[in-house]
């Protein structure tokens, strides 16, 4: 049953909250960034299935005594160049992508069945743990994030014009398979500094929903970026504090917020096309 | 050794293309004159959408040579405006008209670039031309299959071409949609005096403003004039069915499929296809 919290002011006030609202904050940025790029390169699907290839990493390093944003990051990282090395088109085939995300999760599980310690990370993997993010994974969030907006300010208009036309753009000279790893092993980072807050089962709805919403609320690409940084953010922190207040899983918050957004935007869609 | 043709907009000399050690066509020996309208026709699979790849320099050639506005393809791609099949069927963004066609502009540019006054003129100059200015603001996705195929062909003018390219520019489009495209395209090449190269499956709309075709039969590429394409016989063996040529009391000219036909149709055999089309005077049929 869901119970009210009368000290959550106190929660919220908690380093692992502050902690967590800081870490939001920069997941925010990378999901917005980057939410728009991969919608429209129409590899969201990739997108769900590099998160499931960096479980057996998470896992793994678990096992291994490692940390586990390095074991998520390293797959997350060969998973991105393979996608990116095998094309756009790849990133679009979902059966392949399926049945090696499948693998993938099986591996996963198989990992944290050998050890006790992995194990106990497998929640935490696949529904996030935002409230445990430590300082040191903010920094290194702070470092990526970055990083990435560097990236993206340098690659913006041929990023932006293979995604959209990528014969077009290749004709005219971008160099589409470079711009494609790039792509990915972007989207790669950001999943790996995402996953600690939704969880690989739920990334999704922290890195394709703000942004699904964010392009139906604007018109301009910079603009989508930006209102789904701000969705993004607004979910991470209302989910925070929602869930301080009512004591359940900040995961479920956060996603059921940006869902909650994602249908308003359709409607809202909806309208402007019918006026 | 082959003389350059200085009024080629696109010249194959002994040209040929493969996937792997599958040869898709060869021998390409013709030029398309430039200010010409011509249609890339064929079957499915002879190589049609490859041809216009192998001239955007997309596509490698396994032999010969192909020269495109006096460069070797894909050196000058600047110059020529493309329209890829399907190009904006699916979009899963939000981007409006007017920033879909300045991407013609500004879309390989690297580094931080705020789009300028005069880049706003050049792409609104381009959407006045092909008719879709009152749309410049609103998003691909709102937009009709003959509109949006109109923004593409903005994009591809923005950038000044001397050569567009259109790969199935009408296909999935309904009747006034494909008749609007044509007028774009006749309008290009009357004013503007732009050499435009489509890739069609059936001809009759882009009759009117066609001057040439190359056709792709039995393995080869090949170029004439209008009037020697349109002839029955050979269309029959393009198209592997039986194909009439009518012309109509006010000029008109239409291809039809013909009535039914039980016997086998053998598109590729020699010694027929040798009486149809000739191989040495290709070159100079059009003017």
């Amino acid at each position: 049953m869901l119970s009210y919290d009368p000290n959550w002011q106190e929660v919220l006030q908690s380093s692992f909250m502050m902690n967590a609202a800081m870490a939001g904050l920069y997941i925010a940025i990378a999901a917005g960034v980057i939410g728009y790029f991969t919608i429209a390169r129409q590899s969201t699907f990739a997108s769900h299935a590099l998160a499931h290839i960096g479980l057996p990493g998470a896992t793994g390093a678990a096992l291994f005594g490692l940390p586990i944003s390095l074991g998520m990051g390293a797959f997350c990282f060969i998973g991105a160049l393979v996608i990116g090395a095998l094309g756009k088109k790849a990133s679009q085939r979902e059966i392949a992508t399926g049945t090696v995300l499948a693998f993938a999760t099986g591996l996963g599980l198989f990992f944290a069945r050998l050890s006790s310690a992995a194990s106990q990370q497998m929640q935490s993997i696949l529904f996030g743990s935002i409230l445990t993010i430590t300082h040191e994974q903010i920094i290194g969030f702070l470092i990526f994030d970055i990083f990435l907006l560097i990236a993206v300010t340098i690659l913006y208009k041929p990023l932006l014009f293979s995604s959209l036309d990528e014969q077009v753009a290749q004709a005219k000279g971008v160099p589409i398979f470079w711009m494609n790893i790039t792509f990915m092993v972007l989207l790669s980072g950001v999943i790996t500094i995402a996953v600690p807050a939704v969880g690989t089962l739920l990334i999704f709805a922290l890195i394709i929903t703000p942004a699904a919403a964010a392009n139906n609320f604007t018109n301009t690409p910079f603009k989508a970026m930006i209102v789904a940084t701000l969705i993004c953010l607004c979910s991470i922190w209302l989910g925070l504090l929602l869930s301080a207040m009512f004591p359940t899983p900040p995961s479920f918050v956060i996603v059921t917020i940006t869902t909650i957004i994602w249908a308003i935007s359709k409607l809202y869609d909806k309208a402007i096309r019918n006026s | 050794m082959p003389i350059e043709n200085i009024s080629a907009a696109i010249h194959f000399q002994d040209t040929a293309v493969a996937y792997g050690n599958h040869t898709i066509w060869q021998h390409g020996n013709f030029y398309i004159p430039k200010g010409s309208v011509t249609a890339i026709v064929g079957t499915n699979g002879t190589g049609k959408t490859t041809m216009m790849m192998a001239e955007l320099g997309l596509m490698p050639l396994s032999q010969g040579k192909l020269t495109v506005l006096g460069k070797p393809a894909g050196a000058d791609n600047r110059r020529i405006g493309y329209v890829p099949q399907n190009y904006t069927a699916t979009i899963n963004s939000n981007i409006t008209c007017e920033q879909s066609v300045l991407l013609g502009l500004t879309g390989t540019s690297f580094g931080i670039h705020f789009t300028t006054k005069k880049q706003k003129a050049k792409a609104m100059q381009a959407m006045q031309f092909v008719g879709i200015d009152h749309k410049a603001h609103y998003r691909l996705s709102q937009l009709s299959g003959g509109m949006r195929q109109r923004v593409a062909i903005a994009q591809a003018l923005v950038s000044d071409p001397e050569l567009l390219l259109l790969d199935e520019p009408l296909a999935n489009l309904d009747l006034a949609s494909q008749h609007a495209i044509i007028q774009v395209l006749e309008k290009l090449n009357k004013q503007l005096g732009m050499t435009i190269q489509v890739v069609a499956h059936d001809l009759n709309m882009l009759l009117p403003i066609l001057t040439g075709a190359v056709y792709l039969l039995d393995g080869h590429p090949h170029y004439a004039a209008m009037n020697d394409v349109l002839d029955a016989e050979l269309l029959t063996h393009l198209y592997g069915t039986k194909v009439q040529v009518i012309t109509t009391p006010q000029g008109e000219m239409f291809v039809t499929p013909g009535a039914v036909s039980h016997t086998q149709l053998d598109t590729h055999a020699p010694q027929e296809l040798a009486s149809i089309h000739h191989h040495e005077d290709e070159h100079c049929r059009h003017q």
